[in-house]
């Protein structure tokens, strides 16, 4: 059994402009220990996903319109409300792409650290600074005993990001949410952010769904990845096959989208993908990724192609999947 | 004429008061900046946030005004010039900001946008000016009928290039890109960074591209200057610095970027800690706290900008190589163009 599974997610959005689809139908595991990709652009519905898993999403307007997303075989969407907050922050935490606006600026570092071990595993006000202390240390935070009493517009953005997973991790998760954790970052920082997180998902065994736009760094830090596309998901595979035979035209174009840095490898001509991602509120028919498609035949705009195993673990959502 | 705009020794300091009723302190947000573009050139500042690129591309246009310096564009002193020397001359000097959102007035319309800098700086009649919108919209890939419509109204894409036809509407030869794409999502960056590319050429722009991205910058620039606490410590052409980086910044910098290859398995420098504060920027070289290679030297001595090879400076005590004649960057034969990209990518 894998530790999350979601399978026929629908979200929508309930707004004066009519009703938005922010999430279509998706379905994606993640197993115990693994760290999983999910990649895609802006409004593609990636991190409404991430927050529904923890119920974060306000309802209304956000409205469950079908399927369910299952932890260690619980159904989290009919869950008690007091049982979905003795998860947050235990077995399931999030760290978001903003390390200054998930942090309180008005109490310490230490204060919103020890309040995890206080409210979770029932330890004094001392003995929790105190654990926060030895936390902050093996995040990686110079100083600890010192920096629990400083706030948080001390710290700059790498140490925040620091921080932020420190109270994510304080009590061992099976699984933590990843919200684009090192957009905000400079790519030194960000270096330093993602080694983080994969020698603590090695020593912990805490499973890590990593949002993100970045494919490149999907391709460093991910096994499996799974592309969204304006709510849907479009393909699926481990990392190594995504990036060599990538079957959906969307991640085809994608990743001959991305200009590169590494000296090996000199980026000819960018592609472009054309026009722009459809709206939420007026979606195409069929296939919709469509209207930008290169290889859209007739039934791609009149039907939704469904998810299929192409390749042994490698599924994609298309009619005419590519290969050349 | 070799180059269109040179800059020597710019410097921009803030002051600042530390903490509450705190002592006086000066940010030293750039601190002895020089760099020329020829015409027809793509000279790119890249470095982490904090590290004063986007200031030196204001204080060139003296958006904001530099401490000290001097910024010559087309052989005259631009710090020197008066209100109206300075509002002639940013017809010739134009940028592109990052944010496709707040850099719009939202109750314009697209065509009032780009019809102001033709009210300000030429004498068209309603029509010509009608025609010049129109023609802009084209090259740089807008319906004509968008002209009548307001920012809320377009993406971010679409945005951007607005963005870019104002820069270009009084046809300038300079124009400076800061961080011009990264508010962009992938599918639509690659849509600008190409036209970027492709104006450049076109109207034969010198481009200054302000970037912290080093994918992005290799893509669009022919000779880069990376930036580390408001100095440039490297520069090269494009090319020989993503080939063979000399200074560890450059190098520690190049090893920290993702590369969307999960075979490839690198060995990351990994620096230690963060960017010291640019109000009290450590002694010597300002790099060597963090630098993995540091001697002695680097902690008492400032580096002068050395030149190891033909077109590449660098400012480390590793490197050895005459201090660069005066000019930071190698004057380009008379009449030599910068490789087109083609020829620079092969």
């Amino acid at each position: 059994m894998p530790l999350l599974s979601i399978r026929g997610l629908k979200i929508h959005f309930r707004t004066p402009q009519g009703t938005g689809v922010a999430v279509d139908g998706v379905s994606l595991d993640v197993a115990s220990g693994e760290v999983v990709g999910l990649v895609g652009e802006s409004g593609c519905g990636k991190s409404v996903l991430a927050l529904s898993i923890l119920r974060l999403l306000p309802v209304p307007p956000a409205l469950f319109a079908g399927g369910e997303i299952r932890f260690e075989g619980r159904d989290l969407l009919r869950a008690d409300p007091r049982d979905i907050l003795a998860l947050r922050g235990n077995r399931i935490s999030m760290i978001f792409q903003e390390p200054m606006t998930a942090l309180n600026p008005v109490f310490t570092i230490g204060d919103q650290l020890a309040e995890v071990y206080r409210v979770h595993r029932g330890q004094s006000r001392s003995q929790a600074l105190a654990s926060a202390a030895r936390m902050l240390g093996r995040v990686g935070v110079p100083a600890p005993e010192r920096r629990v009493r400083e706030y948080p517009f001390q710290l700059s953005g790498g140490m925040r990001q620091r921080v932020m997973i420190a109270i994510a991790l304080a009590c061992r998760p099976a699984l933590l949410l990843a919200d684009e954790p090192t957009t905000a970052l400079d790519v030194s920082i960000q270096a330093q952010i993602l080694d983080l997180m994969l020698s603590l998902n090695a020593e912990l065994h805490t499973a890590i769904l990593l949002i993100t736009h970045d494919l490149a760094v999907v391709a460093e830090v991910t096994r499996r990845v799974a592309v969204m596309y304006t709510g849907r998901l479009v393909e699926e595979a481990p990392t190594a096959a995504l990036f060599e035979t990538p079957l959906h035209p969307y991640t085809r174009g994608l990743l001959a989208s991305i200009p590169r840095a590494d000296a090996s490898f000199q980026t000819e001509s960018l592609n472009e993908i054309p026009g722009v991602v459809p709206s939420a509120f007026a979606l195409p028919p069929g296939c919709h990724f469509a209207p930008r498609c290169p290889r859209a035949a007739e039934i791609c705009r009149r039907e939704v192609p469904r998810l299929e195993e192409l390749l042994p673990g490698h599924r994609v959502a298309c009619w005419r999947p590519g290969d050349g | 004429m070799d180059e269109l705009l040179r800059v020597e020794g710019l410097v921009k300091h803030y002051r600042v008061r530390r903490g509450w009723g705190g002592r006086g302190a000066r940010v030293r947000a750039v601190d002895g900046v020089s760099f020329a573009i020829a015409p027809n050139e793509t000279y790119a500042l890249v470095g982490e946030s904090g590290c004063g690129k986007s200031t030196t591309g204001f204080a060139v246009l003296r958006l904001i005004e530099p401490t000290a310096g001097r910024v010559w564009f087309r052989g005259r002193n631009v710090l020197a010039l008066d209100p109206e020397g300075l509002r002639r001359m940013r017809r010739e000097m134009q940028i592109v900001f990052q944010d496709p959102f707040g850099s719009l007035n939202p109750r314009l319309t697209v065509e009032r946008t780009l019809e102001e800098p033709l009210l300000n700086h030429e004498r068209l009649s309603a029509a010509e000016r009608r025609e010049r919108v129109a023609e802009m919209l084209e090259v740089v890939g807008l319906h004509p009928e968008h002209r009548r419509r307001f920012p809320h109204e377009f993406s971010g894409g679409q945005r951007q290039r607005i963005g870019i036809a104002r820069a270009l509407m009084l046809r300038p030869r300079l124009v400076v890109g800061d961080e011009p794409v990264s508010a962009l999502d992938v599918s639509v960056r690659a849509q600008i960074l190409n036209l970027i590319v492709k104006l450049q050429r076109r109207f034969g722009i010198s481009l200054l591209f302000i970037s912290h991205d080093l994918a992005v910058v290799r893509y669009v620039s022919h000779r880069v200057g990376v930036m580390y606490l408001g100095r440039i410590v490297e520069t090269a052409p494009v090319r020989e610095l993503y080939e063979n980086p000399l200074h560890p910044y450059t190098r520690a910098l190049l090893s920290a970027v993702p590369v969307p290859d999960p075979r490839r398995r690198r060995t990351r420098i990994l620096l230690p800690g963060d960017v010291p504060s640019p109000i009290d920027p450590p002694p010597g070289c300002r790099f060597h706290p963090r630098c993995p290679e540091a001697m002695a030297v680097c902690r008492e001595e400032d580096p002068r900008p050395r030149r190891p090879a033909e077109g590449r400076i660098v400012c480390c005590h590793l490197y050895g190589g005459s201090p660069p004649a005066e000019t930071v960057s190698p004057a380009p034969e008379p009449g030599a163009s910068p490789p087109t990209p083609e020829e620079r990518r092969t």
